[in-house]
């Protein structure tokens, strides 16, 4: 059924979009229909697929592995290297051997948005990225976004409800939140 | 006007609601005329005795738990290729009447076994076949029961019944090559007609009309239920979604 | 393909993965088949191939569940599906990690299982063959019912009855090929069937497993 309608944005390189708007408005579905996770009702899509990176509220942390192996994970899947950089960026240099079940959210969560500098993905779609992070944590999460990803050309499309102190354009979905009557969805067809 | 326009819900519930009860009774009036005829009006065969009679619902029933499952391949593959809603929807309706046939044919079976073979169950290749055709079903309708959201109940289901129907046909090999058994070959079906006495020919094909025509009534019936059941789910979804959003 | 695989592999050799529990199982049911129908040799023997081929089956059956659900609860399974691999080669190297995890010590340990069941002698290398060509096909179809019940509460008692079913015809060859083995009779006609199954499933199941995982993933 139809969650959002006539939503439309492009970005260029280098530019970051934030979404706005009270839970359960659709930013979690537009990102999931962008990453190619679902299929759109309408409408297309350009330029993600095979560029884009999705990082959902959930990390994908196996506790089993170490911080290292996790990250290295990635990178084999992603048939990229590790970069070195990495455990500097996300303050993870002093858990490298760390099992990941044994860290804190915090520490989870910055392993899982280490993924995100792992893979090298230009088009990065990021939902809810600073929960459990504390304030630092944060600033240093957006100091990434800004130097290591959109100074490189990268696009970034995220939904929050922080400020991340990245004076990106912001777009409230609410004024496109689906009405009742809207046409379109396997509901349709019945009434 | 094509016959895809059927596959509009509204329009395929207008167009058959009407002939649904007609259905019905026909097949009803069939069917008393071909079992009537079939128990009573028929001769008793020289080795079988009177337990040859309950043919009459043994093979039309085995005949339709086949069909049905043919024809939810066919809905699902519809249903995939085309989205139609009314097509996976029918395959819904099919699967618990496919089930039932299945279960009648087992039944019937066994009871016309008994006597014959003097037990109720072997494990003959064509009962081990409609008995593994019976799980199939069983699973298929549990994966409908078990996945809240229609659309990806519907998908799930037609992949599992295309891939079901490639094993349910590799099991009917594997189970005959595993046994064979003491079953009636094919002396009962359409291909050998010239096998079985016109006498017992004529009601039987009587038998198996009231059957398709019961299956096809049935299917008719349930699909229209579906139907309304999901007009009543999406409206009541779309008044929920009426109400303001609680920021 | 084989990053994931590794990280499968390891996963499941680490405390909690449940490696070995499959073997475990298998070795459980074995044991406890005497004490159902009793101690004589020659009953032992003769029910022997069609036994283990039954407590494998179950015991390949036993960790299905683990193949997705994980994946699912903590939120990689969106994650490997927006990675590079496609869906039909993640399907492959999770159904080749369960397969190396469960099915293959399975193959290791039956012949050990065949000796407290007096499996004769003449009879172990078609049993061997006969599991070693039929377990992948179980971890294909397995993948492929795990696939279908991703997130589903009470998943694993449908999938298993999804599952069942399915494996008949890979059962059948299986057991007669090792009950043909044992009774010395030529068995190389199941024995290339089920090898003709595993091919089959090996070829055209990972991609009912993606149709399936791209529904469930929605």
């Amino acid at each position: 059924m139809p969650v959002l309608t006539g939503v439309s944005f492009r970005l260029a390189p280098g530019q970051g979009l934030v979404l706005r708007g009270a839970n359960g408005i659709g930013k979690t579905t537009l990102l999931r229909t962008i990453a190619g996770l679902q299929p759109q009702l309408s409408g297309s899509i350009e330029g993600a697929g095979e560029r884009a990176g999705y990082a959902s509220h959930a990390d994908g942390i196996k506790p089993a592995l170490t911080v290292t192996e996790t990250l290295q994970f990635w990178a084999d899947l992603y048939r990229s290297t590790l970069p070195e950089e990495v455990f500097d960026l996300f303050d993870l240099a002093d858990l490298r051997d760390r099992s990941a079940g044994t860290l804190s959210a915090g520490q989870g969560r910055r392993l899982g948005l280490a993924r995100l500098a792992v893979i090298s993905r230009e088009v990065l779609l990021l939902d809810e990225p600073t929960v459990s992070l504390d304030a630092f944590s944060v600033k240093r999460f957006a100091s990434f976004l800004r130097d290591h990803h959109l100074a490189r050309g990268g696009i970034a499309v995220i939904a929050t409800h922080i400020d991340l102190g990245l004076d990106l354009p912001e777009m409230d979905l609410t004024p496109y939140r689906a009405a009742p009557e809207a046409r379109g969805g396997s509901d349709e067809a019945f009434l | 006007m094509s016959i895809w326009s059927y596959a509009n819900p509204r329009k395929f519930l207008e167009t058959t609601a009407p002939w649904v009860p007609w259905l019905m009774w026909l097949s009803a009036a069939v069917l008393a005329v071909g079992l009537v005829w079939g128990f009573f009006f028929t001769p008793e065969a020289e080795r079988f005795g009177s337990s040859v009679k309950i043919i009459y619902l043994h093979v039309p029933s085995a005949l339709m738990a086949i069909n049905a499952w043919l024809m939810m391949l066919v809905a699902s593959l519809i249903w995939l290729v085309r989205r139609h809603h009314v097509s996976a929807l029918a395959a819904r309706a099919a699967a618990p009447i496919g089930m039932v046939m299945t279960l009648i044919a087992l039944v019937t079976g066994a009871i016309w076994g008994q006597p014959m073979w003097g037990t109720w169950w072997a494990w003959d290749p064509r009962l081990t076949s409609f008995l593994i055709l019976f799980l199939f079903y069983l699973g298929y309708i549990a994966l409908w029961a078990a996945i809240p959201d229609p659309d990806s109940a519907a998908d799930l289901t037609s992949v599992l019944c295309l891939v079901g129907s490639v094993f349910a046909i590799l099991s009917r090999y594997a189970v005959n090559f595993w046994n064979q058994g003491l079953h009636q070959g094919a002396s009962l079906s359409l291909d050998s007609q010239e096998n079985v006495a016109d006498v017992f020919w004529l009601p039987l094909l009587v038998c198996m009309a009231g059957f398709v025509l019961l299956f096809v009534s049935l299917v008719l019936l349930r699909t229209g239920t579906e139907i309304r059941a999901r007009r009543i789910a999406a409206m009541r979804a779309r008044a929920r979604r009426a109400e303001p959003v609680r920021a | 393909m084989r990053a994931l695989l590794a990280r499968d592999l390891r996963l499941a050799v680490r405390a909690g993965g449940g490696f070995g529990l499959g073997l475990a199982f298998f070795l459980i049911v074995v044991v406890l088949v005497p004490f159902g129908v009793g101690p004589e040799t020659a009953i032992l023997a003769r029910i022997a191939p069609g036994i283990l081929w039954v407590a494998a089956l179950l015991a390949a059956l036993l960790s299905l569940d683990r193949i997705f659900a994980l994946d699912h609860e903590d939120g990689s399974l969106p994650l490997l599906a927006t990675a590079p691999l496609p869906l039909e080669m993640l399907a492959l190297a999770k159904a080749l990690a369960h397969w190396i995890t469960t099915g293959l010590p399975l193959v290791v340990a039956a012949p050990l299982l065949g000796v407290l069941l007096h499996l004769p002698g003449a009879a172990m290398p078609w049993l061997l063959v006969s599991l070693a060509l039929g377990t992948p096909a179980l971890s294909l179809i397995g993948t492929f019912g795990a696939a279908l019940t991703v997130g589903l509460r009470r998943g694993g008692l449908l999938m298993s009855l999804i599952v069942l079913p399915l494996y008949v015809p890979v059962l059948i060859f299986g057991a007669e090929a090792a009950r043909r083995g044992a009774e010395g009779l030529p068995a190389a006609t199941p024995l290339l069937l089920l090898a003709g199954i595993a091919l089959g499933c090996a070829a055209l199941l990972p991609f009912a497993t993606a149709a399936a995982l791209r529904v469930t993933l929605r």
